[in-house]
């Protein structure tokens, strides 16, 4: 591999998640000085962003399907590897993720209770979601797949806000659910891919040699779909979404929140479409009419809402529907948009979620009723909100408008009808975002409320790169786009 | 000069830049602020003229330049590249021209703004996108433009942001344009994947496209549709029937834009898709004929509205709607030249008319604050006799009433009787659309000289003690007004008819770029028609007795016999109602579109997602808890309940597996 070979050997993969998971213990033995906490975890995921991006320099244009792999032994007796692999798909979701947490680091400098702990769930949250998509063998991704619920489920729980205990257990129950159902396939997939070979594995190189009848391909997969889908999450699953990210700790984690239901649409990619060709085929169909239900559902029901963060938590649903019809329609133009569109989607609506986390400490509300008139009080906050709310609707030019117009043109070569039927969720997408930006920058200013401070600096430093990012993807996304074209498995 | 094309939409992004990062804090003044607005647009503006006159001179009529890739995924390559042709060389000129004299005017009108740097950097942003719409050598650049104008649009609608009006006003026609960018994208996708995969030829070029039209076949199905598609994506940016209910409420942003966006430049830009797309759409009689019949209708209902506004903005922008339906029906004819040409000239004579308004409304809203009284400075019921106060905005208004109306040798007269010409004389000429655009160019005359005598003529029926503060308005707004009346009354000698002894200039210049369809297609004036101008003097004198009746009319109710509008309303006073209230088209589309789907949307969230789903889930939730008490007496906590679970599902797994 060429590409690997200006690097220097050393294991980077398993870096990228051991870094952040030391980081975490590193902020529990620091406990007592909060500053030092803050600058460790801020290091940390620096450390880690710049890992990536140097990965991201180094080997986006290696020539074989994987640009780095690291495999060793780990449990010989059930075929259990420890096997990472990077490819342009994990690549920019790494990169997304190292990005998205010195976001979410710099938002948490505020917190108040129990920083370290929190900062230390963070990082183990960061850890596990590298290790989400970097795992290339199954029980390893598994593993991940759960640690990354843990510290998600405390955040909320410990951090959120009135409902936390509600949204906790719900968003607990519910990818508990769909974990069970993806590990019964898994095991059932290595009895059979055992039985098949007579070598007992649990390698994704190994099982998707396999060659199964097609129920039970169908089972299996109904299987896997169901963990991902509730993660992504698909309508009818998705009610926990809006809790969670209604509930979770503004300050920081709620960004994150955002680059867990990647995880969703990732696993498909990545496991669920490799793994079973046939279902995958035969289910298109019905993930594309989920996936349009998503999109409408979801917009229609963003625009009912009065809680802020209920809204872009309803808008990103209903981005991910048209993500998966992006998948769904098949074909190299749809898939690149698809996955675009994922990266993208997680810059602007956690930029999104970080601006309505400023918003929110200064006016302390969240309802669209209560709120207005921002643009007179604070118009740097404001236009910055504007500015990311525009980015969200698909505004050309800016980050999601590329990943979106591929979506739709390459769904239109393959399936002109759900394009079509696609389509008009642009005009709702406008109304609830413009709804949104009218409540709350618009309008007069209540009566009671008190002056409000702009941006700080430490708020800019957390917004510019941003605002730089979305403009730069808008106008260039070539270089997103370029790992793309190696990766296997696909159309 | 060519390889300068990027810096025509560079400096008014700069402008922009400039004042909104720093005009708030740093810059502050309002002579600075404007200074750097109404430069940059100027600087583009000579650029323009510059590119303009390199090319009229030069034998070669096509330019492109492509400044860097955008994005390369399968067969599908988009660059930033930008294509000068006669037609997107007369654009930039009116957009930078008129755009520079609005600037102007704006420093004057918003002076004392507390907005004042966000309104030009908003304005400036739009003249940016408006040539990156015009310039654009690809359909996805002229996209970006096209979402681009219509965010400037949005943003200076609800310039007065704690006005909910002007916020509602804003997102209606965001909302509305997105419809019909959905039928823009739509027609891209077919033109794209037919072209590429049918015929191998893989671009979004217009040149490219225009050049490879042919495979399409003549008046083929997908040809049809497709322009079908891209005319639904003008009817919204240029607010024809049926999307053109957020034009007038769009007249809530301060004056300047109305000119600019609203009238002179953005509206116009479905005028010039389709100029852009000749070739696609002269395949295509039908969507051609359906083009004209709308922009007939659109133009004869719009008039018929303006008629009983008393809000001197609202008549102007009825007007701009109905001046529009003139150009689509240029345009559905095969007149692309004459629909091109009445774009420049209306760009001319409606700027100066809002403008003027502007003017007006300016000198009547401080007269009426200066003697602290809420009446309304844009309603004509509060106006008449300015005359007297304001001779510059009076001259100038009714020069471009009289260029509106159709009056020789004003510009109006030459491009409206060129599009009347060819929708009787046309190969693909109508006698229907024909019939309604002369009733209409009456119904203009006549409405728009009401306008203008309720205005500066007759008694003065502004408050008394506000009448003696209306004053005239400043040079910086006075001058814009003078140049663009001098231009609405040359601006139609470029396309004298040679019926009129003229050579027809803008019609050899548009030649290169309209020529090839109209010839291959056989679109022209028809052969009977073509070598007497018997014809074509009688409805030359037909559409000025037209003309001069409507104004007559207009004289005779709103000056000689005041005491006739009122008994006109008392006698039909339905009809009156209905013309009142805009034919109640808003109030439809409310109860059609917009309630039904508010309604739908609450269904989904309170019926499907609370009720249906969390029901299902909370049911489970239940049956689970009943379980887990069971479950309780063996295992304690959650980890183990998770565990356990574990275990039992595999083994039931494997167990189904294992006796299969």
């Amino acid at each position: 591999m060429t590409a690997a070979t200006t690097l220097p050997q050393f294991p980077w993969l398993s870096l990228l998640i051991g870094l952040p998971l030391a980081g975490a213990l590193l902020c529990l033995l620091h406990r007592r000085s909060r500053q030092e906490c803050r600058w460790l975890a801020l290091a940390t995921t620096l450390a880690t962003l710049a890992i990536c991006i140097g990965l991201f320099v180094a080997c986006r244009h290696g020539d074989g399907p994987w640009l780095l792999r690291e495999d060793a032994a780990w449990i010989p007796r059930f075929g259990i590897r420890y096997t990472l692999g990077l490819d342009g798909l994990s690549l920019l979701l790494t990169l997304l993720t190292a990005g998205l947490h010195v976001v979410a680091v710099l938002l948490a400098w505020p917190e108040q209770r129990r920083l370290p702990q929190f900062l230390a769930l963070l990082l183990v949250l960061e850890s596990g979601l590298m290790g989400v998509f970097l795992a290339v063998d199954l029980v390893l991704f598994y593993l991940f797949w759960e640690v990354m619920l843990l510290p998600m489920l405390f955040l909320i729980g410990i951090w959120g806000g009135e409902n936390r205990r509600r949204a906790a257990v719900r968003f607990f129950l519910y990818t508990l659910a769909g974990s069970l159902a993806m590990l019964v396939a898994m095991i059932a997939l290595y009895l059979l891919h055992g039985a098949q070979s007579g070598s007992y594995s649990f390698a994704l190189a190994d099982l998707l040699q396999t060659r199964l009848p097609l129920t039970q391909e169908y089972l299996l997969f109904g299987g896997f779909m169901l963990a991902f889908a509730i993660k992504a999450p698909l309508v009818p699953f998705h009610t926990w979404q809006p809790d969670a990210l209604s509930e979770a700790p503004a300050n920081g984690a709620v960004d994150v929140t955002g680059l867990l239901l990647k995880t969703g649409i990732y696993g498909m990619i990545r496991f669920a479409f490799p793994l079973f060709p046939n279902a995958t085929r035969d289910a298109l169909p019905l993930l594309a009419a989920l996936a349009l239900v998503g999109l409408f559902h979801a917009a229609w029901s963003a625009y009912r809402q009065d809680d802020v963060k209920r809204i872009l938590a309803y808008s990103s649903i209903s981005h991910l529907g048209l993500v998966l019809l992006g998948l769904a329609a098949w074909n190299t133009t749809a898939w690149q948009g698809s996955v675009l569109l994922m990266v993208t989607h997680g810059i602007v609506t956690g930029a999104l979620f970080a601006v309505v986390a400023m918003l929110r400490s200064r006016t302390g509300t969240r309802n669209l009723n209560e709120l207005g008139g921002l643009w007179g009080a604070a118009p740097q906050l404001s236009a910055c909100f504007l500015f990311f709310a525009l980015a969200s609707l698909g505004l050309p030019g800016l980050a999601n408008f590329a990943g979106e117009i591929l979506v739709l043109l390459g769904t239109f070569r393959s399936q002109p009808l759900w394009a079509l039927l696609a389509l008009p969720g642009l005009v709702f997408t406008a109304a609830y975002l413009l709804r949104l930006v009218q409540g709350t920058l618009w309008g007069p200013a209540p009566a009671a409320r008190a002056a409000i401070p702009d941006l700080t600096v430490r708020e800019w430093l957390v917004l510019l790169p941003l605002i730089v990012l979305t403009v730069w993807l808008g106008l260039a996304p070539a270089p997103l786009l370029a790992p793309l074209a190696a990766v296997g498995g696909l159309p | 000069m060519y390889d300068k094309l990027w810096l025509i939409p560079f400096f008014p992004l700069v402008g922009s830049i400039i004042n909104g990062l720093f005009g708030k804090r740093f810059i502050r003044n309002e002579a600075a602020i404007g200074a750097i607005g109404t430069g940059a647009v100027f600087l583009s503006f000579l650029v323009s003229c510059s590119c303009f006159f390199t090319l009229l001179n030069d034998p070669v009529k096509v330019h492109q330049q492509v400044v860097a890739s955008w994005m390369t995924v399968g067969q599908l390559q988009v660059d930033w590249g930008f294509l000068l042709d006669p037609l997107s060389a007369l654009m930039i000129m009116v957009v930078t021209g008129v755009g520079s004299l609005i600037h102007l005017y704006s420093i004057g009108y918003m002076h004392g703004e507390e907005g004042f740097y966000r309104f030009f950097c908003y304005l400036n942003l739009f003249v940016c996108a408006m040539l990156m719409l015009v310039l654009g050598n690809n359909a996805l650049v002229m996209f970006i433009g096209w979402e681009g104008v219509g965010l400037c649009s949005y943003l200076l609608i609800g310039y007065y942001f704690e006005k909910k009006s002007a916020g509602d006003a804003a997102k209606k026609a965001f909302v509305v344009n997105r419809v019909g960018d959905f039928g823009f994208l739509v027609g891209l996708f077919t033109i794209f994947w037919t072209l590429g995969s049918q015929h191998g030829v893989w671009t979004l070029n217009f040149v490219e496209i225009s050049e490879n039209a042919h495979l399409l076949g003549f008046g083929g199905t997908v040809v049809t549709v497709a322009t079908l598609c891209f005319f639904l994506g003008a009817t919204g940016k240029s607010a024809q029937i049926p999307l053109y209910t957020w034009l007038p409420d769009a007249m809530e942003g301060p004056t300047p834009v109305s000119a600019l966006i609203h009238a002179a430049t953005m509206v116009t830009a479905g005028v010039y898709m389709i100029g852009r797309m000749n070739v696609l759409f002269a395949m295509s009689p039908t969507t051609m004929t359906v083009v004209a019949l709308i922009g007939a209708f659109t133009a004869i209902v719009a008039a018929s509205i303006g008629f009983a506004q008393n809000d001197i903005k609202r008549v102007l922008a009825y007007s701009t709607v109905s001046q529009l339906g003139f150009m689509f029906m240029a345009m559905g004819v095969g007149a692309f030249t004459a629909g091109i040409f009445h774009l420049m000239t209306h760009a001319f004579f409606k700027a100066c008319l809002f403008l003027g308004s502007g003017s007006v409304i300016h000198a009547m809203h401080h007269a009426l604050h200066h003697a602290h009284l809420d009446d309304d400075p844009q309603d004509m019921r509060n106006m008449g006799g300015l005359k007297k106060y304001m001779p510059i905005t009076w001259a100038t208004f009714g020069i471009s009433c009289i260029a509106i109306a159709g009056i020789p040798p004003l510009a109006g007269f030459f491009s409206k009787d060129e599009i009347l010409w060819w929708t009787f004389g046309s190969t693909r000429g109508n006698l229907l659309v024909w019939g309604i655009g002369a009733i209409t160019a009456g119904m203009t005359a006549f409405y728009m000289f009401r306008c203008f005598f309720m205005t500066f003529h007759g008694e003065q029926r502004t408050h008394k003690k506000a009448k003696d503060h209306v004053h005239e308005s400043p040079w910086v707004i006075t001058v814009p007004l003078m140049v663009l009346a001098f231009l609405a009354v040359v601006g139609g000698f470029v396309g004298v008819p040679a019926a009129l002894g003229g050579h027809n200039q803008i019609h050899h210049y548009f030649e290169p770029v309209f020529g090839h369809a109209q010839e291959v297609y056989k679109i022209g004036i028809k052969e009977a028609l073509e070598h007497s101008h018997a014809a074509e003097y009688g409805l030359m004198g037909l559409s000025i007795a037209i003309a001069v009746i409507g104004i007559g009319i207009a004289f005779t109710m709103y000056l000689k016999r005041p005491e006739l509008p009122g008994r006109f309303t008392a006698r039909f006073s339905q009809l009156h109602r209905w013309v009142y209230n805009k034919w109640f088209v808003d109030e439809a589309y409310d109860v059609l579109f917009v309630n039904s789907t508010k309604k739908f949307a609450t269904f989904c969230w309170k019926g499907f997602d609370v009720k249906v789903v969390d029901g299902v889930v909370n049911g489970t939730g239940k049956l689970v808890n009943v379980l887990s008490t069971a479950l309780r007496y063996t295992q304690s906590g959650l980890l183990h309940n998770y565990a356990l679970t574990m275990v039992l599902g595999t083994v039931v797994m494997v167990a189904i597996f294992l006796l299969q």
